[in-house]
Formats: C-alpha cells, sequence, structure tokens
C-alpha cells in the first residue's frame, strides 16, 4: 500500500535483487565476468558485451556529484525546491538520486564533492537508495 | 540512400497555431495533413504511404481514408518526423510506395483528445528516475547540463543568448508565438524553473500540427511546388532515461545521426546555408552545433553567445525561431522540417538569401533519440 504520492517504484524479475537489497540498505550493483564492468540499472546480462554471465554485489556506497537540477516546480509527493542529482558511482556506473542532508542549494551542492549512500523508506515494500554528503551525520 | 531520389513535394503547418481548442489531436493531424496534400496540388487519393508519430499509423491513414501501401508508425519523440523522412525516402526508393503523407498534430496547450503517456513499470524511468521526482521535461532534459557547464566552460549568459538570438529570428515571422526582443537580462531573471533554468530558456506548450508529402524526384519535376530534394538523412537512439547517457556533455544519438546525414549527404559542413537544431530547452542547440560538427567541443555556447547565428551571421540556425519562441506542440521536429522546407523553396519570412542547403537536426525524448534531414533546392 503506497504512502506517499511520489511514484513508487514496482520491481520486476529482473530488478527484484536491487530492490531487495535496498530494503535490507545494500546498494546493489552487478558486474560481469566476463569483462569485468560493473553496470546500471540492472538487466540479467552485461550491456557491454552481452555476456550473461554477471553477478550482484553490494557497492561501496561511495559515490561523487556528476550533475544535478534544482526542481523549483515540485513534483508527486515532493516539496520544492529539491535536487535531482546524477550520482558517479565509485565502481563506475552512474545513477538517479536525490542529495538528503544537504541545503537543496547551488552553492551547497558542488559538483564532484563526495558523496554516501543513504536509504529512504517511501512505502512498507519500496525503499529507495539515496543520497548525502560523505561525512554528514546520520 | 541515393542523394536527391526523393523530394519534399507538399508542406504546410495547420490552419492555426498556438491556441486551437476546436480541434483534438486527430483533427490536427487531418488539417496539416489535408493543408500539405493541397500545397502538393495532390488529392487524398493520390497518398500511398502515411508515417506518423503520437498517433498510430493506422488511425491517420483510416481517418483521412486512405488505403496504404506502406505504413510507418515509428513514435521516438519529436524527431520522429526526421526519422519518417529518412524511412520514406528508402520505401520510395525501394518501390514499395509513391506518395507518403507524414503526420504530425499535437494539442500540447488544451490537451483536447490526446493520448497519456504510457508508464509501465519495467520501464527503467519508472523504476529508476521517476521515483527521484524528475517528471516533466524541464526537469528531466536539463539534467546534464551542469556537467557541460563544469567541463566544458558553457555559461548561464550563453545559455540566455540562444533565447534572445532565437527571439530576433522569431520576430520575422507572423505566425510566432513570441517575437517582441528580450536581453540576457530578460532571460536570466525569469521565473526560475529547474535550476540553472529560467522560464525563457525552456520551450512553449502550444498546440498545432504539420505535414510533409514527398515522392520521387523525377515525379516532383511535373507537381506545382519547386521541389525540395532529400540528399541525406541519419537517425540514431542513445537511452530512454537521461541519467545514463554515456556523457552528459556529448549526445552519442546527436553525433551518430548527423554522421550518417553528412556522410548520405556527401556534403561537408561549410556547404550548408541553413541550420535548424530542435531547442526544446536552450542546451539543445549548443549540443547540436558540436555534436554535428559545425563547430568544436566546448565551443557551441560562445559560437552562439558571439553572433554567428544570429540574422546576419554565418550560421543562420533556427530561423523561425525555434521552441522557444515560435512554437512547441510537444514533438516540435516537424515544425524545424517545416521552416528548412520554406528555406529551401524560397518563401520563409526571415528568408536567408540564396541557401542553397539546410540541415535539419532533431531529438527525441530526453536526448533518447536523435533524426536529421538533409535538403537541398539543387537537383545536382
Amino acid at each position: 500500500m503506497s504512502t506517499t504520492d511520489r511514484v513508487v517504484p514496482t520491481p520486476t524479475p529482473e530488478t527484484r535483487h536491487y530492490w531487495d537489497g535496498a530494503q535490507a540498505g545494500e546498494l546493489r550493483l552487478q558486474r560481469c565476468n566476463a569483462c569485468g564492468d560493473a553496470y546500471f540499472p540492472p538487466r540479467p546480462f552485461c550491456p557491454e558485451c552481452g555476456s550473461r554471465d554477471v553477478k550482484v554485489e553490494t557497492a561501496s556506497g561511495r559515490g561523487t556529484l556528476y550533475s544535478y537540477i534544482i526542481n523549483h516546480l515540485g513534483a508527486p509527493g515532493m516539496k520544492p525546491p529539491f535536487a535531482v542529482a546524477v550520482v558517479a558511482l565509485e565502481e563506475g556506473p552512474r545513477m538517479m538520486a536525490n542529495i538528503l542532508e544537504c541545503e537543496q542549494t547551488p552553492e551547497a551542492l558542488v559538483l564532484d564533492m563526495p558523496l554516501e549512500v543513504t536509504f529512504e523508506k517511501i512505502t512498507d515494500a519500496i525503499t529507495l537508495p539515496q543520497f548525502k554528503p560523505a561525512g554528514a551525520p546520520k | 540512400m541515393i542523394p536527391n531520389s526523393v523530394a519534399i513535394v507538399g508542406a504546410a503547418e495547420t490552419t492555426e497555431l498556438g491556441k486551437i481548442p476546436e480541434l483534438s489531436q486527430i483533427g490536427l493531424h487531418a488539417d496539416a495533413a489535408l493543408n500539405a496534400i493541397a500545397d502538393a496540388g495532390l488529392t487524398v487519393r493520390d497518398i500511398d504511404g502515411v508515417a506518423t508519430a503520437g498517433h498510430n499509423s493506422t488511425e491517420v491513414a483510416h481517418y483521412l481514408g486512405i488505403v496504404p501501401k506502406w505504413a510507418d508508425g515509428t513514435s521516438v519523440g519529436g524527431c520522429s518526423f526526421m526519422v519518417h523522412v529518412r524511412h520514406a525516402v528508402a520505401a520510395i526508393e525501394a518501390g514499395l510506395c509513391e506518395t507518403v503523407l507524414i503526420t504530425h498534430g499535437e494539442s500540447g496547450r488544451n490537451r483536447v483528445g490526446v493520448l497519456g503517456r504510457p508508464v509501465f513499470p519495467s520501464q527503467f524511468d519508472a523504476q529508476f528516475e521517476a521515483p527521484y521526482g524528475v517528471s516533466i521535461p524541464p526537469s528531466r532534459f536539463t539534467i546534464p547540463v551542469m556537467r557541460k557547464m563544469k567541463d566544458d566552460g558553457l555559461t548561464e549568459e550563453q545559455l540566455a543568448m540562444v533565447a534572445v538570438v532565437q527571439r530576433e529570428w522569431a520576430a520575422f515571422h507572423p505566425r510566432a508565438s513570441f517575437r517582441d526582443p528580450i536581453t540576457v537580462d530578460d532571460v536570466l531573471n525569469s521565473k526560475m524553473i529547474c535550476w540553472p533554468f529560467r522560464k525563457l530558456m525552456c520551450c512553449l506548450v502550444t498546440d498545432g500540427g504539420g505535414a510533409l508529402v514527398l515522392t520521387s524526384a523525377a515525379r516532383a519535376k511535373d507537381l506545382r511546388q519547386k521541389p525540395v530534394y532529400i540528399r541525406g538523412a541519419g537517425e540514431s537512439a542513445e537511452t530512454p532515461v537521461v541519467s545514463q547517457m554515456k556523457d552528459f556533455t556529448s549526445s552519442a544519438a546527436f553525433r551518430m545521426s548527423g554522421k550518417l546525414a553528412f556522410e548520405s549527404a556527401g556534403l561537408k559542413h561549410s556547404e550548408v546555408d541553413h541550420l535548424m537544431i530542435y531547442d526544446a530547452f536552450a542546451h539543445l542547440p549548443v549540443y547540436g552545433l558540436e555534436d554535428l560538427g559545425f563547430v568544436g567541443k566546448g565551443e557551441g555556447g560562445a559560437f552562439i553567445a558571439e553572433g554567428n547565428t544570429r540574422p546576419g551571421g554565418k550560421l543562420p540556425l533556427n530561423t523561425n525561431g525555434g521552441g522557444l519562441s515560435y512554437m512547441h506542440s510537444g514533438m516540435y521536429g516537424m515544425y524545424a522540417l517545416q521552416e528548412s522546407v520554406r528555406q529551401m523553396r524560397g518563401t520563409s519570412p526571415a528568408q536567408v538569401e540564396g541557401a542553397r542547403v539546410s540541415v535539419c537536426h532533431g531529438v527525441g525524448g530526453m536526448f533518447a533519440a536523435s533524426g536529421t534531414v538533409v535538403m537541398t533546392n539543387d537537383p545536382g
């Protein structure tokens, strides 16, 4: 049951491990055993080489702020202004996130600043991986 | 494709443009289609190929009373119509059909009889972007730009100049939505939408449509309009989710589509007299100029800010005022094609004197897809 106006992801068989991981407080990536690349979003084969020989691993949770906008219009379940960011993960892939525990201003959101993963429960069934400035208090 | 084997022989926009509450989306398709067919001096009976996006091609063909020999429903966003032109050239060259109608209609502003945006759980968007509060295009398409500003030196003032210069072009066009001059300060002081994008860096939301009629160059000679030949074309796609664009400073789809267009046309950039680059937002002409190879990497913003693309500049760009000032129904590519056709016919209100080659480049989705058409009025 949704407890938010926010868009709530519906896991598919190919992405279930990722959402189960988030629920357990882990950011899970996949890595190709053939070419060695880590990749995201989840799928049961490597988007670089096509191999189906892939594994799920837990990411370090460290990344940097790659790019962002600050939304002043609002969105379902989101109060403006809020940043929508793309985080460059230490393992290589990039993913979208909001930047929590941080002023939502251009002065506070500096490109390439170090970030670390945090988890935001949005419904009983879904927890979103999110990011915050590295070293920010819990 | 063979350069100049196929020509655009009919081209028109909807009778009205901007606010059209009296027509639903399919009605806009039909109004534009009938105008374009009349422009070609043909009748609906002469059309044996139909391509469209937004609505499916079966519905448009049936609405117009056409039983086509060839139909293309490629729907990859606002550049679908550039892609249709490329596919139509292939179909006509292959003998699958003789005369193709490409239609666009969109009730972007009044939302009369429109299709909802389909979202289903297995789309990456629904799981990995939408939950973070990206929704409407200004909150998605703009996400790579901060990276480009840091890596390539693009500035807010340069982005503002894109809007300023295009307003200069729009002033020539009686049908443009916005025609009054604006300044860099006007743009930077307009309402903040999604930092660093202000309202005047974002496209309009309007109602309208447009259509094209294409046939073989041989048949075009006997028709009433000066033929506008398809000299080359390209298409490509990269990613449905902007967060997974490989390089935030350059579009892989733009680069592939542009390369294919120039290679098939057998032309150099210096031979291009007129350029259209789909501008849903102010950064797109910057990416387009660079990724199509008109300027070097990181030079697009300065090129525009220095006045090279404004009236009287060496590379007239978006001479209808673009999606920022002319109109933007949602899938703007058709209006860019219409302005390229006007320029090649010599009938644009902002006519580039003596223009012989026009490049028309479109984007679909948020850097998701791309289509590029090279037109000429020179049969070669």
